[in-house]
């Protein structure tokens, strides 16, 4: 297993732009849940010109909505969702702070545009690994919108999350590199 | 006659779908291990181990493998020869999903419509498909099945002239442009023939079909077989990282056609192939 490099959220600029594809990540520190529903809402407060739930700068989104937690558990199952749902909204956040993404799958040509102009990183989570990935969660607490249960914005307070650098601020996507890497013909 | 109970179907239900969602069988677990071997790529080694981690956890801790714990499909065969009684069937079946994904702490993921988009909250209605088959016995069978990988589900109506050629180049286009997204490595199921609707359920039922069991119809095994390989070959890889493995198996139910037709569906199920039978 190659070296883990530890991450602190939220994540200033500089700290952004050290990160490469292929970089695998221990992220520690303060993150925010959102998927698709709360990413509407999000972005219709920025439209309207209305604060947010959380302070966008320097800011880590989780796309997340975690299974219901046991008893004695921060958080159920929370491995991360589908990425490309929330490209219509993610350049807007990035345009305002927003610094790191933690999803699964690749990201639109607009949502790679604003991680280069405004810098920020995405990093690919293992997509159905929601029970190990829970492990590094320690603290998880609804901050907006409870009404939408598993979709609604967690506080997450997370220990060495597990995480590749898929695409980076310097416009390099291991969803592309990785796959050409890989290809035999066609 | 034999009576069946709807309770017990209910039961069956409630039980099944907290199994599936938590537990990756062992034919599972080896066949992914195998699987693992087989791949190249240091980055997909580690997700491989990570995946193989992450179903220890859930199956020791009973919670779910993964957080979508899927919409509950619910397929029925049940046997003409029984009288089902205690209540209504549709109901009996909605109730052990209630039961199951509350008390199993899995998550609801169920709308009341695609547009307005309000969660029931209790991840009901199932969606039920019944087959009536010979015998007096009931066979229960819970698919949960997640939403990442159904939106990359596909269908095309193929001319007929396109043959098995176009249907081989549709199911590698349709993983490959998938990419990371249903979370490979992923398993294929392919539905051919039967009206719109009858294909679609095809492809489906296709994913219920054990790893590694072969189409009985030499054919269809055949072009199993070449799928895989050349889906193996698009280097999406785990993760759509890049890789060798980017799909575990890929099945096929073939079946009768109008002769104007040559339908294809494509439904992909990401690595945790989720599903329990039990039969009463």
């Amino acid at each position: 297993m190659s070296e883990v490099k530890k991450i602190t959220a939220p994540m200033t600029d500089e700290a952004v732009r050290r990160l490469k594809i292929g970089d695998k990540v221990g992220i520690s520190g303060v993150i925010y849940s959102a998927r698709d529903a709360a990413h509407k809402r999000l972005v219709e407060l920025i439209e309207k010109g209305e604060d947010l739930p959380f302070d966008l700068e320097g800011s880590v989104i989780y796309f997340v909505g975690p299974a219901p937690a046991k008893p004695g558990h921060a958080v159920g199952s929370a491995g991360p969702t589908t990425s490309y749902r929330m490209d219509p909204y993610s350049p807007a956040l990035i345009a305002r702070g927003l610094k790191g993404m933690i999803g699964k799958g690749g990201r639109s040509e607009e949502v790679k545009r604003a991680m280069v102009e405004h810098g920020a990183v995405y990093f690919a989570a293992v997509g159905g690994a929601g029970a190990l990935i829970s492990k590094s969660i320690k603290k998880a607490e609804i901050i907006a919108y409870p009404e939408l249960g598993a979709e609604a914005v967690r506080r997450m307070e997370v220990e060495d999350f597990p995480a590749i650098v898929a695409i980076d601020a310097h416009g390099g996507d291991l969803y592309l590199k990785g796959r050409e890497e890989y290809r035999i013909g066609e | 006659m034999r009576e069946v109970n709807v309770k017990d179907i209910s039961d069956a239900v409630r039980d099944i779908a907290i199994e599936a969602n938590c537990v990756l069988g062992d034919h599972e677990i080896e066949y992914f291990k195998k699987m693992a071997e087989k791949e190249e790529s240091p980055t997909g080694r580690e997700i491989f181990e990570m995946m193989l981690e992450n179903a220890r956890i859930a199956r020791e801790e009973r919670i779910p493998i993964c957080q979508d714990t899927g919409m509950a499909v619910v397929f029925l065969e049940i046997g003409q020869d029984v009288h089902l009684v205690g209540g209504d069937l549709t109901d009996a079946v909605n109730d052990g999903v209630r039961r199951g994904y509350e008390e199993g702490y899995l998550r609801k993921s169920i709308l009341k419509d695609s547009i307005n988009r309000v969660n029931t909250g209790d991840n009901t209605p199932a969606f039920i498909h019944v087959k009536i088959v010979p015998g007096e016995k009931v066979k229960v069978t819970v698919a949960p099945k997640g939403g990442g990988s159904e939106n990359m589900s596909r269908f095309r109506a193929l001319k007929p002239a396109e043959g098995i050629e176009g249907v081989k180049d549709f199911v590698v286009q349709a993983v490959a442009e998938a990419g990371g997204n249903p979370c490979p490595p992923v398993v294929v199921g392919v539905g051919l023939g039967g009206p719109f609707e009858k294909v679609a359920l095809r492809a489906k039922e296709a994913l219920l079909i054990p790893l590694g069991q072969r189409n009985a119809d030499p054919f269809y095994a055949a072009v199993e077989e070449e799928l895989l390989e050349r889906i193996n070959k698009t280097g999406v890889g785990p993760q759509g990282l890049g890789g060798r493995v980017t799909a575990l198996d890929v099945h096929i139910v073939q079946g009768p056609c109008h002769i104007a037709t040559l339908p294809v569906a494509v439904n992909l199920n990401c690595h945790a192939t989720r599903h329990g039978e039990r039969i009463i």
